[in-house]
């Protein structure tokens, strides 16, 4: 399997597969049959949300290929890339509107959006699964910020 | 013995031609039914020819009660026995509800939800509800003259488990087969999508009497799917009354603890139908006589304006944590559509077109949306139209997780998850020894336990003695299509097991709603008899057919043996539902349902690897 992903195809795969098995469709049928389509309208649901988000798709290449991520056990970060999450998050603390903070999103979602890009060279061309690896934990770490902030901006909206 | 028909081959016999199959909206202030007739859905009108039924209940005494007009019309003269907007209750424990002294009721503080004490007793809302339910109920039976195949009831995107469990007991209570909970704003696009074969992605700004829900749909080729939702549960035109009630108040120089009973629904009522009025006009008249003054002045739709802005406000930024939530810009909105009465105020309208930059859609009328939605997608799930080929893809509007040391949650199901999910933790024991293991489940989006809503408390026993956080134990929650959750915990080492269905505390068991069921609405023990051998046959007959289609359809996965015997069970079943009385058909019934259970199964899981054939990770 490739990284790079046609998202419009893999929607309209997901969707299909549901129509196949979802329990609306036996909703006429017994308690048995309605189970067995939860069951696997579940794994068809489980497999969708892995494919569909890129970090979590990436993440499963590279288990696939030997290289799995174990981010609580593999904290080391470089020293560049530990500075800007440094600065981001004293940006956060002094951030006292929606707008600083919708500022402060989407420069790390731009950045994430790079660090994105690098991986599917380093997953489809050059296929080095260890830096990917390293890679997709850098990016765990922005998108954990990126909801940071999220839950910020709904904290202050509430 | 009556003879046996049998069809020809290759085709399913279909005694009823068409089930009759219902959608209900239980609102905040009214609610509706609607049904499928001739290819249409339409709104089913009372014997006055009136659609709406106002969700308001009135007990007279012990056995007697008005619903609808006749019970709003008395809310003034005995408002400690009429009760409205009870779907505000419904699932909220005591503490839960805000602006207690607005209320003209005697709340009763039941572990877990609210209860009313009227002059019949006390009340809990899911009574009050079922009410309600039953009404609607009768009315579509009688528009028909026909039993009620199912139902489909509707619920604001936004409630959670407790609210939603809440809603199916009612249905129940009222006798109601639930087909299926779907949320409003998601009933409300299926009547917008295929009225105007609509595709693109979509907002649904659902502002009712006492809820206010988003959702960002995305609607492609029959496929509703909902991106995110969003929403308050606590937040609706009956706030906008509230607000112009405080706003009055305070230039009358009155305050709200001096007001009796029947001046505080006096003033509602007054001050609704001001709100109401000035969804026409730039100014009306506001007047009320209250037991000690009387209250006359012009208000002006700008003053109104402003003393709710801060209403409007409160919807557009959960508008705006979905549009985040969906990771999508306000431009990749390829329409509006508005829900819900409260939405014909015109500061809402303005409010929601300045927002989008583009005007809301608003051709179908705003009240009975939902339940046509609803009535289409119950018609669907009983099998009467093949040919629309709807599929409703909805999420979890709120994070389910589990308490954790130190008053923590740990979040297990993220909100806006596509139903149904099943998502695992490991956790493990805290103390050398340690043999049980306390689970509670809470819903919501804090991080402290103390913030979110406690769905339930469990435990797990029997695990053997090991070292602290030696003990694996995975904990597993399911939630299905209608949103309702069930969690299961398992040690892995040993295996032991614990499983919940997740009810609310209040949690009606089915044997109290088999007896309120009796109590309440059933009068007469002939009626209760001839409801019974109904229901009894209705459910012998659904679970024939679909045995016969099965078999028509699969008949080669049975080896000759169990094909004899599954023809036994529907023998009985047939047998038993000539003799007439209701407990041996449901016995029967029961006896071929379990005898089924092997081959559905088996056909199932053909009919999906069938689908599934071939594919695998590298083509998808």
């Amino acid at each position: 399997m490739q990284f790079a992903q046609d998202r419009a195809v893999l929607d309209a795969r997901w969707k299909e597969l549901q129509r196949e098995a979802h329990p609306d469709k036996f909703a006429a049928q017994g308690a048995a049959a309605q189970r067995i389509a939860m069951q696997w309208s579940v794994r068809i649901n489980e497999a969708y949300q892995r494919l569909k988000d890129p970090l979590k798709r990436a993440s499963y290449l590279c288990e696939l290929h030997g290289a799995p991520i174990h981010a609580e056990s593999n904290t080391a970060m470089p020293t560049d890339f530990l500075m800007q999450q440094m600065q981001w998050r004293e940006a956060l603390d002094a951030a006292r509107t929606v707008q600083d903070m919708d500022e402060i999103a989407s420069e790390s979602n731009a950045v994430g959006r790079e660090m994105l890009l690098k991986i599917e060279q380093t997953l489809d061309v050059s296929r080095d699964f260890s830096a990917a690896a390293q890679q997709v934990r850098n990016l765990m770490f922005i998108e954990r910020f990126t909801s940071e902030v999220d839950a910020r901006i709904d904290q202050l909206e509430q | 013995m009556a003879l046996l028909q049998i069809s020809e081959p290759g085709q399913t016999p279909d005694p009823h031609q068409r089930r009759i199959a219902i959608g209900i909206d239980l609102g905040t202030t009214h609610s509706l039914v609607a049904s499928v007739r001739n290819g249409v859905s339409e709104c089913l009108p009372d014997e006055q020819g009136r659609v709406i039924l106002p969700s308001v209940v009135r007990y007279l005494d012990a056995d007697r009660r008005q619903i609808g007009f006749e019970a709003l019309a008395a809310q003034v003269g005995d408002p400690r026995n009429t009760i409205s907007s009870v779907k505000r209750l419904m699932g909220r424990g005591i503490h839960d509800i805000g602006s207690l002294a607005q209320l003209p009721y005697q709340l009763g503080d039941k572990p877990g939800m609210v209860t009313l004490q009227t002059i019949a007793g006390e009340k809990s809302p899911v009574e009050i509800s079922a009410e309600i339910l039953a009404t609607l109920r009768y009315r579509a039976e009688d528009s028909f003259n026909d039993d009620i195949y199912g139902a489909v009831i509707t619920v604001p995107a936004y409630f959670d488990d407790a609210q939603r469990q809440a809603t199916k007991d009612a249905a129940q209570l009222a006798g109601l087969k639930v087909l299926r909970l779907i949320n409003e704003p998601t009933a409300a696009a299926i009547a917008y999508g295929l009225d105007n074969a609509s595709e693109g992605v979509y907002a649904i700004y659902d502002l009712g009497g006492g809820t206010f829900d988003i959702s960002i749909l995305r609607l492609t080729q029959g496929v509703f799917e909902v991106v995110s939702t969003g929403g308050d549960s606590a937040l609706g035109g009956d706030d906008y009354d509230r607000a112009l009630v405080e706003w009055v108040l305070a230039k009358a120089g009155l305050a709200a603890d001096t007001l009796s009973p029947s001046d505080k629904a006096a003033m509602q009522q007054a001050a609704r139908a001001c709100k109401e009025a000035l969804s026409a006009a730039e100014s009306v008249p506001f007047s009320v006589r209250l037991a000690r003054a009387s209250v006359n002045f012009e208000m002006k739709a700008a003053d109104f304006e402003t003393a709710t802005a801060h209403l409007t406000q409160r919807t557009l930024a959960a508008v705006r944590k979905a549009l985040r939530d969906a990771k999508l810009a306000k431009d990749a909105i390829d329409g509006v559509v508005l829900v819900g009465g409260s939405t014909r105020m015109p500061q809402v309208r303005k409010a929601v077109a300045s927002f989008f930059g583009r005007e809301p859609l608003t051709n179908l009328n705003p009240d009975e949306v939902v339940a046509l939605g609803a009535a289409i997608s119950a018609n669907q799930l009983v099998g009467n139209n093949t040919g629309a080929d709807l599929l409703l893809l909805d999420v979890i509007p709120l994070s389910l997780g589990i308490e954790t040391m130190g008053g923590l949650v740990e979040r297990i199901v993220p909100r806006n998850q596509t139903l149904p999910t099943a998502m695992a933790q490991d956790f493990t024991t805290y103390q050398d020894g340690q043999t049980a293991l306390a689970l509670h489940v809470v819903q919501g989006e804090r991080d402290l336990v103390a913030d979110c809503r406690s769905l339930a408390r469990f435990e797990l026993r029997g695990i053997p003695p090991m070292v602290a956080g030696a003990a694996r134990i995975r904990v597993t929650f399911t939630v299905d299509a209608d949103g309702l959750l069930s969690v299961n915990a398992r040690e892995q080492g040993s295996g032991v097991e614990a499983h919940i269905d997740v009810k609310p505390s209040y949690g009606l068991s089915d044997e109290e709603i088999a007896r309120m069921l009796q109590e309440s609405f059933s009068t007469a023990q002939q009626d209760m008899q001839a409801r019974a051998l109904a229901e009894a046959r209705v459910d012998a007959d659904r679970l024939t057919l679909a045995t016969q289609s099965a078999l028509a359809a699969d008949v080669n996965l049975l080896s000759n043996d169990q094909r004899v015997q599954i023809d036994r069970l529907m023998i009985h079943v047939a047998d038993a539902r000539v003799q007439g009385d209701p407990a041996t058909i449901e016995a029967a019934t029961q006896a071929l349902a379990k005898g089924t259970e092997a081959f559905a199964a088996q056909r199932m899981n053909r009919g999906i690897r069938q689908a599934l054939a071939g594919k695998n990770i590298e083509s998808i």
